[in-house]
C-alpha cells in the first residue's frame, strides 16, 4: 500500500461496475470510465470538495469475493 | 519525437552476463559494450569506434583495454583513446562515450542520459534478488514489440486468465476488482487484486505443494519505466497474515520484470521468480524457470503479433479501456511524462506533481 501526501487511490466498487476515485485532497467521485475518471481526479483542484465529516467512511481495501 | 524517457537508470544485463568477453547490446536505440576490468568493474563503452565506427564488441581486450577489431584504436575503460595507429598524436576527439553503470540486486543497471544527472541513490531496488533467503530463477527474452506493449501486458493481470490459462491464470485473476494506487510525487503504481478463494494454478500448486483452493494475493508495485515487481502472496483459504505482519503460514514469491527498450520496436524483457520457499530446492527451481519462461514466451509470442498490428494501423486508432486499465493508463501517464521531462536541458526540472 502506497502512503504520502500525493497518493490517488481508485478502488472498484465490489460488486458493481464502478470505480471510486479517491484525491489525495479527499474529495471522491465515482464513474465506470477509467479515463474520465483519471481526468477527474487531475484536475484537482477543480470540483475537488473534501466528502462531509461523518459521511460515508472511504472504503478500506478489503479481499475480494470471487 | 522519440518514445523512450531518456535520463533514467534501466537495467542492462544480469551481472553474471558481463565478464571478460566483450558484451554487446543495444539500449534505448545506443549500441553498447560491456567488459569487466581485471579487478571485475563492470563498464559500458558506446560501442562504436570513433575512427570510422566499427563496432567495439567485435574487438579484443587487452587487459582492461579495447584494442578495435578494425585499425587498432585503443581505448581505455573511460572510454579514451589511447593508442592511435602508426602515428603518435592522439586526436583530442578521440574517446568513446562511457555510461555510468550500478550493479545491485544481481542487475546491472545502466544511466541513458545526461552523464551528469546519474545519480546512483535513484535505482530503484529489488533486494529479493540477491538475498539468501530467496531462491532465484531468472532470464532475458528479446521482445520484438515496443516496450509500451509489455508495460500494458503487465499493468493488467486479468490477461493472465486468457492467454496463461493452465499455467499462471485461473477464473478468479479475471473476475477480482483491483484497487489501484498511484504516487505522483514519486512516481509508484500500485495495483492490487486480493482472490480471498481461488483455484491453485500449477505453477504454484506444484512448487508450493498445497493442494485445494487458495488465497491468492497478486500486488503489483511499477517503477516506471524500467522496474515491476509483483509481490506474490499464496495460501491455503482463510490463512492471512499475523496482526503484526508476520506471514509465516504463506508462501511468497517475488515476481521481477525489467522493461528495457532495445528499440523503438524491440525490447529487453528481463524476469526473475525469487521465493522464500524449497530454498535450494533444484527440482522447484527447474519447474518454476521453465513454467515461467514459457509463460513470458506467451506474452512474447502474443506482443509481437500486436507489435505488427500497431505498426501497420492507421493514424488515430480509438482504443477502449475499461476497469482494468486502471493502473496502465496511470503508466502510460508517467512514461509520457518522463519522455517530456527526459529531453529538457537539465537546468529546467520538470514540476512531478500537479497539485
Amino acid at each position: 500500500m502506497l502512503h504520502g501526501d500525493t497518493v490517488h487511490r481508485i478502488h472498484w466498487v465490489l460488486n458493481t461496475d464502478r470505480l471510486l476515485g479517491v484525491c489525495h485532497c479527499g474529495a471522491e467521485h465515482e464513474s465506470e470510465d477509467p479515463v474520465e475518471l483519471w481526468d477527474w481526479l487531475l484536475a484537482h483542484p477543480d470540483g475537488h470538495e473534501r466528502p462531509p465529516a461523518g459521511g460515508s467512511p472511504r472504503p478500506e481495501r478489503q479481499l475480494a469475493g470471487v | 519525437m522519440t518514445t523512450f524517457a531518456r535520463n533514467q537508470w534501466y537495467v542492462a544485463a544480469y551481472g553474471r552476463e558481463i565478464g571478460r568477453e566483450l558484451f554487446p547490446r543495444t539500449i534505448l536505440g545506443e549500441p553498447i559494450v560491456f567488459y569487466r576490468t581485471e579487478a571485475g568493474e563492470a563498464v559500458a563503452l558506446a560501442d562504436r569506434c570513433v575512427h570510422r565506427r566499427y563496432p567495439l564488441s567485435e574487438s579484443r581486450l587487452d587487459g582492461d583495454r579495447i584494442v578495435c577489431g578494425y585499425h587498432g584504436f585503443t581505448y581505455d575503460q573511460s572510454g579514451t583513446c589511447v593508442s592511435v595507429p602508426g602515428q603518435g598524436r592522439i586526436p583530442r576527439t578521440a574517446r568513446v562515450p562511457s555510461y555510468p553503470l550500478v550493479e545491485q540486486d544481481s542487475f546491472v543497471w545502466v544511466w541513458i542520459g545526461d552523464r551528469d544527472r546519474a545519480d546512483p541513490a535513484l535505482v530503484p531496488r529489488a533486494p529479493w534478488l540477491d538475498d539468501p533467503a530467496y531462491t532465484t530463477v531468472s532470464g532475458m527474452e528479446p521482445l520484438a514489440a515496443r516496450y509500451e506493449l509489455l508495460v500494458d501486458n503487465l499493468m493488467d493481470l486479468s490477461h493472465e486468465t486468457y492467454l496463461h490459462g493452465g499455467y499462471i491464470g485461473t477464473p478468479e485473476v479475471a473476475n477480482t476488482p483491483i484497487t489501484t494506487e498511484v504516487d505522483e510525487e514519486n512516481e509508484i503504481i500500485y495495483v492490487s487484486r486480493h482472490m480471498a478463494d481461488a483455484e491453485c494454478p500449477s505453477f504454484y500448486a506444484k512448487s508450493t505443494g498445497i493442494e485445494g483452493r487458495i488465497t491468492r494475493w497478486q500486488d503489483i508495485e511499477y517503477h516506471p519505466p524500467c522496474l515491476y515487481l509483483l509481490h506474490s502472496r499464496i495460501a491455503p483459504v482463510g490463512v492471512l497474515p499475523n496482526d503484526d505482519g508476520t506471514d509465516p503460514d504463506a508462501f511468497h514469491v517475488e515476481v521481477v520484470y525489467a522493461i528495457t527498450p532495445e528499440t523503438e520496436h524491440s525490447t529487453h524483457d528481463f524476469w526473475a521468480v525469487a521465493r522464500d520457499f524449497a530454498l535450494g530446492d533444484e527440482e522447484v527451481s527447474a519447474f518454476l524457470a521453465e513454467s515461467n519462461r514459457t509463460v513470458v514466451l506467451q506474452d512474447v509470442t502474443a506482443l509481437d503479433i500486436l507489435e505488427k498490428v500497431v505498426e501497420n494501423e492507421r493514424d488515430g486508432y480509438q482504443e477502449l479501456s475499461v476497469n482494468i486499465d486502471t493502473g496502465g493508463l496511470a503508466a502510460r501517464r508517467f512514461l509520457k511524462r518522463m519522455i517530456e521531462r527526459g529531453e529538457r536541458p537539465a537546468a529546467e526540472p520538470a514540476a512531478a506533481v500537479r497539485t
